[in-house]
């Protein structure tokens, strides 16, 4: 209240002349702020635009019923009509399975289940009925077998996988304890996901006249494009034998890395197929990986009807952890192998979707909420 | 102790005098003996003034001898350097000098509401803010303003006054309001106050018979705050519709602050423009200043501060409620899409031995909340509004869901976690059954872990971005370039963190090479990700589309309103202005008979334990000095409305006023 603008403290600062208490109104006053305040415009005045004042154009979608309803019952027919074509597609895929893990003793693998036979053979028949149309592939599943487990799949060295020399010699910590051998020799490939590789091999036999004729299994083109020849790569230098001077096989390995295939440069080493797919470690505890295809001679279009025998060559031992080993026999679809779930999936939440929209609507016209106010 | 104004001046011819300005009562008690007569007639004058609805002053002199002076500054100097007992030393100065004052005569002025007072108060009323004037002015004054801004209504069924002068007065008069408000109810609650005694710490809410207003007297308050009678006075103060404390106190506007925040566990904002306003901006829980004429103090002391009462329905019922929408959307999102991330952790830990194996890709982890998911919550808080500001104006109703704590609450935050462990299921399930032993279509692997963590992340992301479009009311271009443009980020990411480049830079870094273009070119992964955000997403629409049906907040209604309004061009016309159908109180102005230095001077309100911290009050000079009895007090500014057609008249009346003052003999 006072002119000159300055605060007034009650009794206090007295030498201070006050000249024009009351000369200023409070009105005048105003007045005059108003007029100081329209002259000198705030420095912290905000823009007067769309953004700064919250104005922006927007679109502003309500969950109205002439949304709600026919949106569900256009998923739900669309998810009905996907549902269908996938369960169909799905069904058409063929797939044999043949448990090999000689739990039983009628099984005829049972020999072969004692972890301290070595180099045991067994020999499985089976019965086609009707053609099983190619391209067929070959698949090793295993159950109950944990590949996801976090200190299992770190286990790896991939400056190793990839060539470095550095890590031939010194493993990374994570492979410990397969990162060295007891004489402190270093182990390559290093770790427990390469030292445990699967090694039962099979020899599938076509009965033909009660003659068998080996049925010829592709054992390239099963591994991912990428693996093979960007993520893992062999030590430059050939042979490669010369690379892994002064280290040793995994433990469990019957033959070093270097001798996987000797026929083949491309299929040798740490880009050897089988050891990719192995690599390529699995989400879930029950999982198949590709072992061979069958795409040579008459096999392209399929296996015909008639009998076949399996040989297996058994050596990866599973009932110590109360495993499962199978064979999988199976051609795929536009959408890959058997998978019935997800048609499934896609008829019920097509039809939960139609449902729900009848039940929306009967809700909408009952129940519709008061306009008024 | 001082309640006025006091200055030292000296004149050109070298005389020194002692001006003091103050309420008529402080300023009689410190006259000389020879002004008694001049005193009834200056009573008289500013009873007038004041049944007018000026707000009046006294002012007073006295010539000071220059000796006299010298020496008693030589001692106020002491007084003011010495370290005990300071302040007590000074006052008795002060009372020594201002003391056998000679009347000069009194000012009385007029002091307009500022416009839009009675807009504010009855916007904020419909929004259900309960609204309590604490002011300095007497009572006649207070209540002229209650009448003006629409606080007190002549439809009021009752209007009580409590102005007793003992604590029995005052205990009987709280229980005469309850007993006229709540005739059957009175006598139980009484019974349960004495029974609980000191246990009680919350009062429930209370719906009275009718609408009645309760305005109570400076010294009537400071009974009705003691403990003794503090719930009592609360409980009855909440009955009414309206609330007007008068000739309080800077410290008592503090303690009734305290004691609303202590018993209803409300949340309180002070409004005031004064320096005696600071005490209560300071504790309640929002302090807003009106940066005007009366100093900064207030405003520096406050949370928001602005020029205008009426801005306060605007920070309220605009920004407020905005602010409040959006903060707690933003956390129920930020809850929901971290628990959703989470929980998927869980349920893959029952399928791979509990080992702590990570869902996702590490590079995943780190960036989800960094990037893929930061900016469109960001957009959505910064820009998300239900209704705009012209329809939050025209239904302040759409202020109650933040009283209640609808939005985020226990059980909004349980609703969350359930719905986000929903998710979770969905988002770990549906790809752990559509990868179960499926392949590529060239035969090939793709239910690996890194496709499987690929096609999780895929599908979280997904879903946790339908879901923040299905929370969002309010698509700028900027939300819908965040919510893209993160989406568009993610692949841009994933791709380059997958590619053979990165790979050979730090091989060990990015072990996922080649996992996005060997499990995103199959059918079946995509189908997997539209399943699994679809099947995220509809339970809640759903939920949400027959709860609007069903049981329709305020919300759904006005943005149902919103809709309707649209679809019919002319928008609806703004809420013509309300005027009071009385005309006979006087529409705009207050007095400032007297001020509450009795009260003070008293030391009355000084017996009762203080509730509020002492700490929070600033110590300037003189005890409560800082609060000067500046007269003007929170909850409104006195402006008038021009487009009153009683404002000629009056404008004539207080100059008839002035002229009286200015004609007056000394």
């Amino acid at each position: 209240m006072t002119g000159k603008g300055e605060l007034l403290h009650p009794g206090k600062d007295l030498s201070v002349l006050l000249t024009s208490l009351f000369l200023c109104s409070p009105a005048d006053c105003a007045i005059k702020a108003m007029m100081k305040h329209e002259q000198e415009e705030s420095p912290n005045r905000p823009d007067n635009t769309a953004f700064t004042q919250q104005r922006l154009p927007a679109w502003q979608p309500i969950l109205s019923a002439g949304i709600v309803i026919p949106g569900f019952v256009l998923i739900g027919l669309v998810f009905i009509g996907v549902g269908v074509g996938l369960f169909i597609t799905s069904r058409d895929v063929q797939v044999l399975e043949l448990d090999y893990t000689g739990a039983v003793a009628t099984d005829p693998c049972y020999k072969c289940s004692d972890p301290n036979i070595k180099n045991c053979e067994c020999t499985m028949e089976f019965h086609l009925d009707t053609l099983f149309k190619g391209p067929v592939f070959i698949y090793y599943g295993l159950t109950n077998y944990f590949q996801n487990q976090r200190k299992y799949g770190i286990s790896r060295d991939d400056n190793q996988l990839y060539g470095d020399l550095d890590s031939f010699k010194s493993p990374a910590s994570e492979c410990s304890p397969y990162n060295y051998d007891g004489k402190n020799k270093s182990i390559v490939p290093c770790g427990s996901l390469a030292n445990s590789m699967f090694n039962d091999t099979f020899r599938l036999y076509r009965m033909v006249n009660g003659s068998k004729k080996e049925v010829p299994l592709n054992g390239k083109g099963i591994a991912w494009w990428t693996d093979q020849n960007v993520k893992y790569r062999n030590p430059s230098g050939t042979p490669l034998i010369n690379a892994f001077n002064g280290t040793v096989k995994p433990i469990n390995w019957p033959k070093a890395a270097y001798e996987l295939d000797t026929t083949d440069v491309y299929n040798n080493g740490f880009i050897n197929q089988d050891f990719l797919v192995w690599m390529r470690r699995a989400a879930l505890p029950d999982f198949r990986k590709l072992y061979r295809r069958i795409t040579k001679d008459e096999y392209q279009a399929g296996l015909p009807a008639g009998n076949y025998s399996l040989e297996i060559s058994y050596n990866y031992p599973v009932l110590s952890f109360k495993g499962k080993k199978k064979l999988v026999l199976s051609n795929v679809s536009w959408m890959g192998g058997k998978n019935d779930f997800l048609g499934i999936a896609y008829l019920v939440v097509g039809s939960l979707c139609v449902i729900m929209s009848i039940v929306m609507l009967i809700v909408y016209a009952k129940f519709k909420f008061p306009e008024e106010d | 102790m001082c309640t006025c104004l006091c200055k030292t001046v000296r004149s050109p011819e070298g005389k020194l005098s002692l001006y003091c300005k103050g309420a008529d009562t402080i300023i009689y008690e410190k006259l000389h003996q020879s002004c008694k007569k001049l005193m009834d007639v200056t009573t008289e004058h500013l009873n007038e003034f004041a049944g007018e609805g000026l707000r009046t002053l006294a002012l007073a002199y006295k010539d000071l001898d220059e000796e006299y002076f010298s020496q008693w500054k030589q001692r106020h100097h002491e007084a003011s350097t010495t370290l005990e007992d300071k302040e007590s030393k000074l006052d008795e100065l002060y009372e020594e000098i201002e003391k056998d004052l000679l009347l000069l005569g009194a000012t009385a002025i007029e002091d307009k509401l500022q416009d839009g007072v009675p807009q504010t108060i009855e916007q904020l009323a419909k929004a259900d803010i309960k609204i309590w004037v604490l002011t300095g002015d007497k009572q006649e004054t207070a209540e002229n303003i209650g009448y003006s801004c629409n606080l007190l209504r002549e439809e009021m069924n009752e209007i009580f006054i409590i102005s007793g002068h003992s604590p029995e007065d005052v205990r009987q008069e709280l229980r005469n309001a309850q007993n006229s408000m709540k005739p059957n109810g009175a006598v139980n609650s009484l019974l349960l106050f004495e029974d609980m005694g000191k246990h009680v710490n919350l009062i429930k809410d209370e719906v009275a018979d009718g609408e009645y207003g309760l305005v109570i007297n400076g010294h009537s308050l400071a009974y009705a705050l003691e403990s003794s009678m503090e719930l009592e006075f609360l409980r009855t103060a909440c009955l009414c519709k309206a609330v007007i404390c008068c000739r309080v106190t800077p410290l008592q506007k503090a303690q009734v602050v305290e004691l609303v925040k202590k018993y209803k566990k409300a949340v309180t904002l002070a409004i005031g423009d004064g320096a005696n306003d600071v005490s209560m901006i300071k504790v309640a829980h929002i302090g807003v200043g009106i940066s005007g004429q009366e100093g900064m103090q207030a405003v520096l002391s406050s949370d928001y501060s602005f020029a205008q009462f009426r801005f306060l329905q605007r920070l309220l019922l605009v920004h407020g409620r905005w602010s409040y929408l959006r903060m707690c959307k933003f956390l129920r999102y930020f809850f929901y899409k971290n628990f959703t991330f989470t929980f998927v952790h869980f349920w893959f830990g029952f399928f791979c031995g509990f080992s702590a194996q990570t869902v996702y890709d590490e590079w995943f982890i780190t960036l989800y909340n960094l990037m893929y998911t930061a900016l469109p919550v960001l957009g959505m808080s910064l820009f998300d509004q239900d209704v705009d500001e012209m329809w939050s104006f025209q239904h302040p109703q759409l202020y109650i869901p933040g009283q209640l704590n609808l939005y985020f609450s226990k059980r909004a935050f349980f609703k969350c976690a359930i719905h986000s462990c929903y998710c979770s299921l969905v988002l770990f399930f549906i790809p752990y059954a559509a990868l179960q032993d499926t392949v590529r279509d060239d035969g090939k692997d793709v239910a690996d872990y890194q496709s499987f963590a690929l096609l999780t992340q895929t599908c979280l992301l997904f879903a946790v971005s339908i879901q923040l479009g299905l929370e969002m009311s309010y698509w700028t271009a900027v939300n819908t370039f965040f919510v893209l443009g993160s989406l568009a980020m993610y692949f841009a990411v994933t791709f380059t963190m997958y590619s053979n480049g990165m790979f050979l830079i730090v091989p060990s870094a990015f072990p996922f090479i080649g996992t996005a273009r060997n499990s995103l070119n199959q059918p079946n992964v995509w189908l997997t990700i539209i399943l699994t955000s679809i099947l995220c997403v509809l339970p809640m629409v759903t939920y949400r589309f027959l709860l609007i049906q069903l049981c329709p907040t305020i919300n759904d209604k006005v943005m149902f309103k919103v809709r309707q309004a649209r679809a019919t061009p002319p928008p609806p016309p703004r809420r013509t202005r309300i005027r009071r159908t009385s005309s006979r109180r006087s529409g705009y102005a207050f007095s400032h008979a007297q001020g509450y230095g009795d009260l003070v001077t008293s030391g009355r309100f000084l017996r009762r334990p203080a509730i509020s911290r002492p700490s929070s009050f600033p110590q300037v000079g003189r005890a409560t000095t800082g609060f000067s009895p500046m007269g003007r007090s929170a909850g409104y500014s006195p402006t008038g409305r021009p487009q009153n057609a009683k404002v000629q008249d009056v404008e004539v009346t207080s100059l008839q006023m002035y002229r009286t003052i200015t004609d007056r003999p000394l």
